[in-house]
């Protein structure tokens, strides 16, 4: 298991993390999900002790390591940007951590070979990154920090360089990667779809803070807050209640629990139809449905209609 | 006309527009005047003899003594920059101290000063009336140090701007995989600057055989000891050779450029890697 | 530590070559105070020589201005056979020793060169004369203010000005209104680097200006001349000068300084 523990960083008067613990457990795929400036990517440092926390510990399978440089952790880290050594070709990239620790020629041909493989890259040893698309340097990264067998592979936000088709293709790969090679594994993203596609565990934080740890469905579900519901999917507020779109019932006759809204427009997205609404007393609501469901109610900008929530969600601390 | 051209065919990418034009007839025109006619003269009158005078001219023992004084001094300042510039970069780039800005500046002092005045300041610390003593004038070494003086600012100026670019990340990387700080060094950091290096060193090599100065004070001008190839070719200026002149002047034109080209080429092999 | 070892070497090695010679040079100059100093830069020569070199910069310095802001539009925005000798030939001067350009000069326009009878014939001293020296000057100063602009035009690329002609500029107002104030920065650098070799131009000037005292003296060749007259005080006085008039470059180097070139 990872785990950091209370850990604070400062940087001059800015908290970036504040008094925070996460745990992760060994083999998992845990993500860190959060807005920029929540902290994630510091956190993530912190852990590969590439920053030193300003207060708290981080322990890695047991011993604690937050004194011990970031070479000797036994961490691989895989930075959005690549940071591939671009004056070494593809091969001398991913052999570089077995050449430091003066693995023998052969070792280090067998396993930068299996690793290439595995990245599907085999083709590409003598190549240079500059001469790479983003998508080949990225799984170039993971090679090279695969092929050190490190005890935890931290990824910071890994596929935000890329376009948004390569992106889903790498999401997608990570995930059957994880599934054959089942190294503990973190990583670091804004895009509440990809933390709740790829990963078994889900940290969601803001502000230096954890907001709440929970499974995708948990968290969808079971939101522990308005951020954390907010972030996660999209949101009605209606009073105090916090509703999904899609779990906001139309009709066209009133039930006793409904209440009357009027029709601003209908979008067609395919299988999907969004409704937006404004109730009478102004409030601004969205519903989410089939387009089956929409054609039944013949619904279009004017027509009157009756909303209800099917669950709804309110939390203590909700201002008006 | 650049309406008609912004029409027809438009392409996003900043690109030329049509040739000739006044700016490039000017531009040709001034650059003949003041560079190509006189150099053309040069390299023509150098050939006024035919190719014996010129033969005689190059192998005369004297001029043959500059020029080995002028190469071997260069290389050997070369080497010397190629370090200390280097360090200075470093120093510049990744450290913090109060006054650096002013060393920042300072750097660029070669670049501003007058190469005899730079000549007089050495003289006056390192030379017979030196206040600590030393005194190096007439010597070779004396001819290092004007040449060290007039060169310190390349390798440090072609140094700099890409260790300030250079990504940090690749050194955590290397660190995330193991590496210990010398192996970065090593194996990271160093390559990367390798080229702007070699760049520094080309200029730094190009005008070290050039210089006159800095060196005309300190060095003495002895022959077959001190005298570097340009004050040679003054010399025979002043004895009314001029054709001798032009033609230690064309071998010492064709030395730097050999030099040049072969740097370049180095360069070119060591950024290969560049997509 | 390591990083101490290197801020020594650096600042040590900066010191010792060249802060600490300059410190004396000053401090020689001013060693009898400074009356003496300043006698001896107001001696005829000597103040001939400064307004000579005053001149000889005003002359070279705005041609190669204008001449580096044509060649760098010309070099950038147009396409043409010999692109790339204008290229080369624009950087010949800095790896040039100054002597032999000074004798290039002397082949061409001196008593037995390509125009040198044809000038003699007329009445026409550049040679020896204040001629020669402006036409080395601008020769060595040559490259600066076309380096420091084409990076520059380079990186704002063409198409404010492609805007600015289907708005209904014409060239020259494109020219005035939309790239001088884009790279008017690049200009001033090249313009400071460009003063200061004019300044301190000394091979060139020595081979083509004959160092007539008080005819074609600069302050360079001065310099050199009160030194081979052993009038050290004179020599390090006028060199205080000429330091001076370094220092501001120094000064203006840094305000107007490319931010490629800026540490953080």
């Amino acid at each position: 298991m990872i785990e950091a523990r209370g850990v604070t960083k400062r940087f001059g008067d800015f908290v970036a993390l504040d008094d925070v613990s996460v745990q992760v457990p060994g083999g998992s795929l845990t993500a860190l999900l959060g807005p920029s400036g929540s902290g994630k990517s510091t956190l993530l440092r912190v852990i590969a002790g590439l920053e030193a926390p300003d207060d708290g510990d981080v322990l890695i399978f047991g011993e604690n390591a937050t004194a011990v440089a970031p070479q000797k952790r036994g961490v691989g880290f895989v930075f959005q940007h690549y940071a591939a050594f671009k004056h070494m070709t593809v091969w001398h990239n991913v052999a570089f951590g077995l050449k430091i620790r003066r693995r023998p020629k052969a070792e280090v041909k067998e396993r930068v070979g299996q690793l290439l493989e595995l990245v599907q890259l085999s083709g590409f040893a003598h190549r240079y990154p500059a001469q790479l698309s983003g998508g080949q340097r990225q799984r170039m990264a993971l090679a090279r920090a695969l092929a050190v067998e490190p005890k935890v592979l931290l990824l910071d936000e890994p596929f935000g360089a890329l376009d948004a088709r390569v992106r889903k293709e790498l999401r997608a790969w990570l995930r059957r990667l994880h599934d054959d090679v089942h190294v503990t594994t973190v990583f670091v993203t804004h895009d509440q779809e990809e933390a709740m596609e790829v990963a078994d565990q889900i940290v969601v934080m803001n502000d230096g803070r954890v907001e709440q740890t929970a499974g995708a469905r948990e968290l969808y579900d079971e939101p522990a807050n308005e951020f954390v519901m907010s972030f996660v999917g999209p949101v009605n507020r209606l009073d105090n209640d916090w509703v999904r779109p899609h779990d906001l019932e139309l009709t066209r006759e009133s039930n006793g629990a409904t209440r009357p809204a009027r029709v601003e427009r209908v979008i067609h997205l395919g299988f999907e139809a969004r409704v937006e609404l404004e109730l009478d007393d102004g409030e601004e609501l969205w519903a989410q449905m089939t387009q089956e469901q929409c054609e039944e109610l013949d619904l279009e900008p004017g027509s009157r209609v009756h909303v209800r929530p099917r669950r709804a969600r309110t939390f203590a601390s909700t201002q008006p | 006309m650049s309406a008609q051209t912004a029409v027809a065919g438009a392409h996003p990418v900043a690109r030329r527009r049509r040739s000739g034009g006044l700016s490039v007839g000017v531009a040709t025109g001034y650059l003949s005047l003041i560079v190509l006619l006189p150099l053309a003269a040069l390299a023509w009158r150098s050939m006024e003899g035919g190719w014996s005078a010129f033969w005689d001219a190059i192998s005369d023992p004297q001029a043959v003594a500059a020029l080995k004084v002028t190469l071997l001094l260069s290389l050997a300042i070369v080497a010397v920059n190629a370090l200390v510039g280097t360090v200075i970069a470093w120093v510049l780039v990744r450290d913090a101290f109060p006054g650096k800005s002013l060393l920042n500046m300072v750097i660029d002092l070669p670049f501003a000063l007058p190469t005899i005045v730079a000549g007089l300041t050495l003289l006056a610390l390192y030379g017979p009336k030196g206040p600590i003593g030393v005194n190096v004038a007439y010597t070779k070494t004396a001819v290092l140090l004007a040449l060290l003086f007039v060169t310190l600012p390349f390798v440090v100026r072609t140094v700099q701007p890409v260790l300030l670019e250079l990504d940090r990340e690749m050194e955590e990387a290397a660190a995330s995989l193991g590496a210990g700080r010398a192996a970065i060094f090593r194996r990271i950091i160093f390559p990367n600057l390798f080229p702007a290096i070699l760049s520094g060193v080309a200029l730094a090599f190009a005008r070290a055989v050039g210089e006159f100065g800095a060196v005309v004070l300190i060095s003495g001008n002895i022959p077959f000891d001190t005298e570097i190839a340009s004050v040679y070719i003054f010399g025979q200026i002043e004895s009314d050779n001029v054709t001798s002149a032009a033609a230690v002047s064309v071998l010492l034109l064709a030395i730097s450029f050999a030099a040049l080209l072969g740097i370049g080429g180095i360069r070119r092999w060591a950024t290969r890697h560049d997509g | 530590m390591a990083r101490y070892a290197l801020r020594l070497v650096a600042i040590g090695y900066v010191s010792a070559l060249l802060l600490v010679p300059l410190g004396i040079v000053f401090r020689r100059a001013f060693a009898d105070g400074v009356g003496p100093a300043w006698d001896a830069v107001t001696t005829p020569a000597a103040l001939h020589a400064f307004w000579l070199t005053i001149l000889i910069a005003l002359i070279a310095v705005p041609a190669n201005t204008l001449f580096g802001v044509v060649c760098a539009l010309a070099i950038v925005r147009r396409r043409f056979r010999g692109h790339g000798l204008v290229n080369s030939a624009v950087d010949l001067p800095l790896a040039l020793s100054p002597v032999v350009v000074g004798l290039a000069l002397l082949l061409l326009y001196g008593r037995g060169g390509w125009f040198g009878s044809w000038l003699f014939d007329h009445d026409v001293r550049v040679i020896f004369a204040l001629p020669s020296m402006v036409l080395a000057t601008i020769f060595v100063s040559l490259p600066f203010v076309v380096r420091e602009v084409v990076p520059v035009l380079r990186e704002i690329g063409d198409e404010q000005e492609q805007a600015a002609s289907t708005l209904g500029a014409s060239s020259w107002q494109t020219f005035w209104r939309i790239t001088l104030p884009a790279i008017r920065w690049g200009v001033a650098y090249g313009i400071v680097l460009t003063t200061a070799r004019a300044l301190g131009e000394f091979g060139a000037v020595s081979v083509v200006s004959g160092r007539i005292a008080g005819r074609t003296e600069t302050m360079t060749t001065h310099v050199g001349e009160r030194f081979e007259a052993f009038d050290l005080v004179g020599a390090y006085a006028a060199s205080v000068v000429l330091a001076l008039a370094a220092m501001a470059t120094l000064l203006l180097m840094t305000m107007f300084q490319p931010r490629e070139e800026r540490t953080r």
